[in-house]
């Protein structure tokens, strides 16, 4: 199962190597989406990940999985307890050893691992691409965009060209985000492919970005509680700084005359 | 404790003889927080404690993660996620300890040329120098050890690359390699053996540490002016010295804070800004990442490792006159531990008897050079191993050798130093004046 498993995750990400060196490293061009969780203060937007989540089981689930996000989590994205079991149980079923079978999922049970057609999981997915590098190797780049996962993956999933190549017996599909410029994974989206319950407009590029916002929250599920304990412990550490410097400023007072010159 | 003459603990009520005559700690714990302590440090000297805050640190939180992680090549990666989406704060924690290594290697890094400039490496000094460069060394051994276990992709390829580096040794090299990952590839056996020296050696920095501040609390500390505290008396040390309590743990622990500050904005807003991204892909042994980057704090030596190729003319001299033994690989290992090497060996290559590099005009504009060379080292060690970094590489390399071996012994030779202050006490005065107060330490 693992051997299985390395194999084809193996031939996924080997192209993306591959590619970029047959192409000589292609121009890439990522869009800097904005996305509502970018910045100290940035929050999810429930609804779309709700979409992103809908966008995923109903196109992309056919060949990734989410291996490392449990289905409970989900109940962060707004769901009732109640609805997330139905959910689990309508989409995925997953193998059960006890059983010796394969039975409904439960919301104790992860997303199921999907590597049927080699394609990569999307646990990690926008932490494991960067959309932004540079300049000149510096990292400045990230340091004021961000690292660009979210952007890469919304960049990748509007950014097909329509042209198509066949090598190897592979079909290629340019795209102007992808290393290298050819892809072997075809356009999975299309307009209206999904009809949303909010009657929000399903274009390509919307789309992108509603499944690259999801997939960041599958990447970090913990982000807001990260950022919220981070901007907690700013304010009082700074606090602290000005009492401890005041009280350094008292200690030496004493020894420190007054400037002579 | 010898040293600076100061008050030393002497025990008061019929308990505290008690104790102090069976176990003379508290005197022990009095004497090293009381050590008199030049009072014209800058703000350079904070590092050390930022750098035992990060120890104790590291410690802490890499003990509750173990509680969550698991060592094994199949396990590993799902159980960092685990900590990631399950564990109450693991996410936090592991960011911390995560961050928290790079905030060791900034300030270790600012520390070591904190002494390189101010000749806190010379004599009498040598010996906390030399623990030091250990500590150091541990460090880079932890820390790559460390990098290893969530066992991702830079994780792995990164092991291999490292533990390569042994190959190359003439003759020994691939019997050695294989002992180092316990087989002969980078697999289970090396994430298991690399789990558990990554928690021994902490303890073991944590003990040199110890001996660490024991030699400079026998030596007394460097200072900006690199003059001596005046020892002939108390009274005379008096006026050179503060105690460390409370005047330099404030200061030091004000400077932490402020450090902290940006330390966690970074984990909080930030916190994968200076890892990898190919790290959050499961290690694959079947698929070479398209670069293999080490972490930032390993640059500036993996960039000496990759300068010396076999078209490098002093590369393939050596090589001729060893017959081939020593070929452009083990070249590049030598030249990465030797580059370690020279800076431990700083207080004989230099020979100036000047130790501040305030009073030393030439030596000044080497050292700022030697800053920026490292920093374009870091720089060189990210990028493609090809022209034109190549030959900025060697470039770098070569300046960090010539540094080390041709300049800082010549410089002492031809250096015309400038006039140094006689005594602690008249630097100090001149910048901040004489106090009001006849200079009677608060009590």
């Amino acid at each position: 199962m693992f051997k299985k498993l390395a194999i084809g995750a193996a031939f996924a990400i080997a192209l993306i190597p591959a590619a970029s060196n047959a192409a000589g490293g292609g121009e890439q061009h990522i869009e800097d989406f904005h996305f509502s969780f970018e910045g100290p203060f940035g929050t999810w937007d429930q609804n779309q990940l709700q979409r992103g989540l809908q966008i995923y089981t109903e196109v992309c689930a056919a060949c990734h999985g989410l291996r490392y996000v449990p289905l409970r989590d989900l109940e962060a994205l707004g769901y009732s307890e109640e609805e997330v079991i139905a959910y689990s149980a309508e989409n995925f079923e997953v193998f059960d050893p006890e059983e010796d079978d394969f039975r409904p999922a439960t919301p104790v049970d992860h997303f199921p691992v999907n590597d049927g057609v080699g394609a990569p999981d999307l646990s990690l997915m926008a932490k494991a691409r960067a959309g932004f590098h540079g300049p000149y190797g510096l990292g400045i780049n990230q340091l004021v965009k961000g690292m660009g996962g979210p952007e890469y993956i919304a960049s990748l999933l509007d950014g097909y060209t329509g042209e198509e190549k066949e090598e190897a017996g592979t079909v290629l599909y340019e795209n102007t985000a992808f290393p290298g410029g050819w892809i072997s994974m075809a356009p999975p989206l299309s307009e209206d492919q999904v009809e949303f319950a909010d009657g929000h407009p399903a274009t390509v590029e919307a789309m992108s970005e509603d499944i690259a916002a999801f997939l960041m929250w599958t990447a970090e599920p913990k982000m807001m509680e990260r950022k919220y304990s981070g901007f907690v412990g700013v304010v009082f550490l700074t606090l602290l700084s000005v009492l401890l410097y005041l009280v350094n400023k008292r200690l030496w007072a004493g020894v420190k005359g007054k400037k002579e010159h | 404790m010898s040293g600076i003459p100061h008050d030393h603990y002497e025990p008061k009520t019929n308990g505290e003889k008690w104790l102090d005559s069976r176990l003379p700690i508290v005197g022990l714990i009095y004497n090293t927080i009381m050590i008199p302590t030049p009072k014209n440090l800058n703000w350079w000297w904070i590092w050390g404690i930022v750098l035992a805050f990060c120890l104790a640190l590291q410690i802490v939180t890499g003990i509750v993660l173990v509680m969550h992680y698991t060592p094994h090549v199949d396990l590993a990666f799902a159980s960092i996620e685990h900590i990631m989406r399950n564990v109450n704060g693991g996410y936090m924690l592991r960011y911390i300890h995560m961050n928290g290594a790079s905030l060791f290697f900034v300030a270790v890094y600012i520390h070591i040329f904190r002494g390189l400039f101010y000749g806190s490496y010379k004599a009498p000094r040598e010996i906390t120098w030399i623990i030091g460069m250990l500590i150091y060394l541990m460090m880079m051994g932890t820390a790559f050890m460390g990098y290893v276990l969530p066992w991702g992709q830079m994780s792995f390829w990164g092991a291999t690359v490292i533990t390569g580096l042994f190959g190359a040794i003439p003759f020994i090299g691939d019997a050695i390699q294989t002992w180092l990952l316990g087989g002969p590839a980078v697999d289970n056996a090396t994430l298991n053996r690399f789990f558990s020296l990554h928690y021994l050696l902490p303890f073991v920095i944590a003990a040199l540490v110890i001996v660490h501040i024991w030699a400079f609390h026998t030596t007394g500390n460097n200072n900006p002016t690199g003059v001596e505290v005046r020892r002939g008396s108390k009274a005379e040390a008096k006026k050179d010295t503060l105690p460390f309590w409370p005047y330099f743990v404030i200061k030091d622990v004000f400077a932490l804070a402020v450090i902290l500050v940006v330390f966690w904005a970074v984990v909080g807003f930030m916190p994968n800004y200076l890892g990898h991204p190919d790290n959050y892909i499961e290690a694959n042994p079947l698929v070479t990442p398209a670069h293999i980057v080490p972490e930032w704090y390993f640059l500036p030596f993996y960039a000496i490792l990759r300068a010396f190729t076999g078209e490098v003319w002093v590369v393939q001299f050596a090589s001729f006159i060893t017959g081939g033994i020593v070929d452009a690989k083990f070249f590049g290992v030598l030249a990465m531990f030797g580059a370690i090497l020279v800076m431990a060996l700083a207080p004989w290559l230099d020979t100036s008897t000047v130790r501040s590099g305030k009073y030393r005009p030439m030596f000044k504009w080497w050292f700022y050079l030697l800053i920026i060379d490292f920093m374009a080292l870091m720089w060189l060690g990210a990028q493609e191993a090809k022209y034109p970094y190549d030959v900025f590489s060697l470039i770098a390399s070569a300046y960090w050798f010539a540094y080390f071996l041709v300049i800082l012994p010549l410089l002492g030779v031809i250096e015309k130093p400038e006039a140094q202050p006689e005594t602690i006490e008249e630097d100090f005065n001149a910048h901040y004046g004489k106090a009001d107060a006849d200079a009677t330490p608060a009590e």
